[in-house]
């Protein structure tokens, strides 16, 4: 059965196009992420799937229902975990649960139940009757996951659910999103920038950039697609090296990037002396030589000829904080 | 209806929560009827009222906490809309008329709280009371004027993308029509060509409706004060209700 088909959705925004013509199905069940750097349309589709956008061509149905006419319906089966946070900071962490149950008309003693479910198994139970505004960002995203399976939807929306989270939170968060999806039965909808999140987490993969799905299958395919070994060597005469690798033999296939020359080839270990000797003869400085399997980094290399790399703070964010000062 | 209630229980919630916007929201109309009351009560006599000035100004003070809070409450939005609150909201299988009406409501009470707190304080001050139906007259007024203002700043909210603009609403609009409403000075001494102004600002039909209320006369007929400021309601929450439901986020 499929959880979510979507048929050439486009949105443009004026003359930009968020999303282009873009198709993909996604089974019941399923992990499915939407990879891509900051920008690519990841958000937008989310917000059109979740009923928020309306797009400008194309359809899409969730759940079997179709997002343009069946709203409401939409709505319903689905929760959804915002990039920014939409929680009432002058709220408890109790009262933000009960207003979003009481929104899906959910019974009071039902309400009150799963709630304490929920709070219990996202371990913010002993703090429930803080205000949101004492929490850290962990928590936050916690209660807010908690929140958005508070009505029982069968398919969940997470946009970048670890953006801006230490590294312990995120693991305990992805520990628990694999949880909610083998032993709930949760359809998972992730977008992230994060390719070790989409390598771990992922049944399957769409690698988005500018609009466009430009890949689409599991990280183990994906990353098969590029074969062999991979030799990254840092160096601050970046393009003297480059033009000396290209002239060695087994070198079929280098690529200058920000800082570094990617090689790609195989058994890469039997030429890493020859790397150094190279370097050592020409008098070109090498700061780390690396060998490493090819990453879902690599993947979106190959495919768009850029790094996926972190913009800076957006200006939502940006106003956010403007504000918290504002307020001390 | 249920919708509504969790909407109006929110803004209640935090209403009661914010203690210094309670009493910060207190602080000028309170320096109004403080310096203006006490202060002109023994030079001004208005014609046709038995308490002075200070009797004359108390309604318009009350207008004036009830106007400024509900618009305050009703630009709240754009908070909402900033701090991704409103997402979640209208992801929801609600329909946004039903969210639009328990904002609505929400600011319109705690409008009114506030208009009341000035109305205890300035029975603590000696003010007399024409009759107890007089004060349910008058809190139909207050209502009104709630209700219609909430709506207004949610209107101006929707349209509004962050706090900027707040300012300029202030200054030319919420400004001129709290000036304009005969709060601070009988419009019957006006010029007439400003007395026609003063007509075309529906806080007059309202200051002068609780004015009737609380002192048991006033410069303009309270029936159609009532009618006027209730069309007035009527159409604000319609226009609020129409441009909320276009908000895009």
């Amino acid at each position: 059965m499929l959880a979510i088909e979507v048929t050439n959705l486009t949105k443009k925004f004026n003359s930009f196009v968020a999303v282009d013509n873009v198709s993909f199905s996604i089974e019941s069940g399923e992990i499915f992420g939407l990879l891509g750097p900051n920008g690519a349309g990841k958000t937008t589709i989310i917000s059109m799937l979740a009923t928020l956008l309306r797009p400008t061509s194309g359809s899409a149905r969730v759940n079997n229902f179709e997002i343009a006419s069946q709203e409401d319906a939409v709505r319903k089966s689905i929760g959804i975990v915002f990039q920014d946070q939409s929680l009432d900071e002058e709220l408890t962490a109790y009262e933000n649960m009960d207003f979003h149950g009481r929104l899906y008309r959910i019974p009071k003693t039902v309400r009150q139940q799963k709630i304490a479910e929920l709070l219990q198994l996202v371990e913010l139970d002993d703090r429930q009757h803080s205000l949101v505004k004492t929490f850290s960002g962990g928590m936050r995203r916690r209660l807010e996951i908690a929140r958005g399976l508070l009505h029982e939807p069968t398919v969940l929306f997470l946009d970048e659910p670890t953006l801006g989270l230490d590294p312990q939170t995120r693991n305990h968060l992805w520990a628990y999103i694999e949880h909610l999806n083998k032993e709930k039965g949760i359809t998972i909808i992730l977008t992230t920038h994060y390719m070790d999140e989409a390598d771990r987490l992922c049944d399957r993969v769409a690698i988005i950039d500018k609009g466009k799905i430009i890949a689409l299958d599991t990280p183990e395919k994906l990353k098969e697609e590029i074969s062999g070994d991979l030799i990254t060597i840092q160096s601050p005469e970046r393009e003297k090296l480059y033009a000396k690798l290209i002239t060695l033999p087994w070198v079929n296939h280098a690529e200058p990037h920000d800082g570094s020359v990617t090689i790609k080839l195989e058994h890469a270990e039997r030429h890493v002396a020859e790397l150094a000797q190279l370097s050592a003869t020409n008098g070109i400085k090498i700061e780390s030589i690396s060998i490493h399997k090819p990453t879902l980094e690599d993947v979106f290399l190959s495919f768009t000829g850029r790094t996926i790399r972190e913009e800076e703070i957006g200006s939502k964010e940006h106003m956010r904080m403007m504000h918290r000062m504002w307020r001390r | 209806m249920d919708i509504v209630h969790t909407i109006w229980l929110r803004t209640m919630k935090r209403y009661v929560r914010s203690k210094s916007r309670i009493i910060g929201s207190l602080g000028m109309p309170l320096f109004f009827l403080l310096v203006l009351g006490f202060g002109l009560n023994s030079v001004v006599r208005i014609p046709g009222t038995g308490q002075g000035y200070m009797g004359f100004i108390v309604p318009g003070i009350i207008s004036m906490s009830v106007l400024f809070t509900s618009v305050f409450s009703g630009i709240q939005i754009i908070w909402d809309k900033q701090f991704g609150f409103l997402k979640e909201t209208l992801v929801a299988p609600v329909s946004r008329m039903e969210i639009m009406l328990g904002q609505t409501l929400g600011g319109a009470t705690t409008a009114c709280i506030q208009g009341f707190l000035i109305l205890a304080l300035s029975l603590l001050m000696g003010l007399n009371i024409a009759s107890v139906s007089g004060v349910l007259i008058a809190s139909v007024f207050m209502v009104l004027i709630g209700l219609s203002f909430t709506a207004f700043g949610i209107a101006i909210a929707s349209k509004m993308e962050d706090m900027q603009g707040f300012q300029l609403i202030m200054n030319f609009v919420i400004f001129p029509i709290f000036g304009l409403s005969g709060a601070l000075f009988p419009i019957d001494s006006l010029p007439s060509w400003v007395r026609s102004l003063t007509l075309l600002d529906p806080l007059t039909y309202g200051v002068e409706g609780i004015r009737y209320g609380l002192a048991g006369t006033s410069q303009l007929n309270p029936f159609v004060g009532l009618l006027v400021l209730a069309s007035f309601t009527v159409f604000m929450v319609v226009v609020g209700a129409v441009l909320f439901r276009k908000i895009n986020i």
